[in-house]
């Protein structure tokens, strides 16, 4: 998504990217980030928790009023809620995408 | 706090991702055309909803061919019900999405956000892609992207919020 950002951006509409990946972000260079913790899929938090959504839609307005040169980064203070022995698993898919599969296939050909 | 963007994944993924070379990038930059207050914001998200009767994300093809994402979009109006939500998207639980999709596409708190007169107005539209992609994105750059810009500018958008997935 940095790419579409990039070209959105580059045809003239200021963009703001709230991302779990802001070092991703920083390295595509764009223009205002905003930096998460959270697990994937839930870039505003988890389900019906409208003060942390609020508290991350702010976070980008700032972004967008403060940032005056490309490459602005503000990262939430925000703790995910779950601990992270549930939180790291529960964010995948319930079967493996079909690269992941892919590629377990092949290390599992490697090791035999 | 300084936010690790790794806390998620498995440790390979990290090194994979640091070891990805990026092209050297001029830096993106379009400066607001106006104080925050007066702009129409529209979001975005990459997380493969779709309204129940639209198209969903062409998963069928990407198991056949685990390096290609379909690179579409769909809109979103900012009255959707919850219920219309569906989802197609190989790569991320759809549970808590489809139980409250403002996690990916946070209409609510930016209604708030509208009435508080922090931004102009939420625009009557929204977008959604399915964030798998090729690394190459040609169809991003040069289709989807200059459509969906064409597409802001026709609508008096003014600011273009992404939330990857």
């Amino acid at each position: 998504m940095p790419v579409l950002a990039r070209t959105i951006e580059a045809l003239g509409i200021p963009t703001v990217t709230v991302t779990m990946m802001p070092d991703l972000a920083a390295r595509y260079r764009l223009s205002r980030i905003v930096g998460v913790e959270f697990p994937f899929g839930h870039s505003f938090g988890s389900p019906h928790n409208d003060a942390l959504m609020d508290t991350v839609a702010r976070a980008a307005c700032h972004a967008l009023e403060d940032a005056q040169a490309p490459g602005f980064r503000l990262d939430v203070d925000a703790e995910w809620p779950v601990p992270l022995e549930i939180a790291y698993k529960t964010w995948h898919p319930k079967q493996a995408s079909p690269i992941v599969a892919q590629m377990l296939k092949a290390r599992g050909a490697t090791e035999g | 706090m300084v936010v690790d963007s790794y806390k998620f994944l498995p440790r390979s993924m990290k090194v994979m991702y640091e070891s990805t070379t990026v092209d050297e990038l001029e830096p993106a930059w379009a400066p607001l055309p106006k104080p925050l207050h007066r702009c129409t914001v529209a979001l975005m998200t990459s997380a493969g909803i779709y309204l129940k009767g639209q198209p969903p994300f062409d998963e069928e093809r990407e198991k056949r061919e685990p390096t290609w994402g379909d690179p579409t979009y769909r809109v979103i109006p900012t009255d959707v019900r919850q219920e219309d939500i569906a989802c197609s998207h190989l790569h991320i639980n759809h549970d808590d999405l489809l139980e409250d999709v403002d996690v990916v596409l946070p209409i609510r708190a930016f209604k708030r956000l509208e009435a508080a007169r922090v931004i102009g107005a939420l625009a009557p539209e929204h977008y959604s892609f399915m964030g798998y992609q090729e690394r190459k994105l040609v169809d991003w750059t040069t289709v989807q992207g200059p459509e969906l810009a064409a597409r802001l500018k026709e609508r008096g958008v003014d600011v273009l919020l992404l939330a990857p997935s």
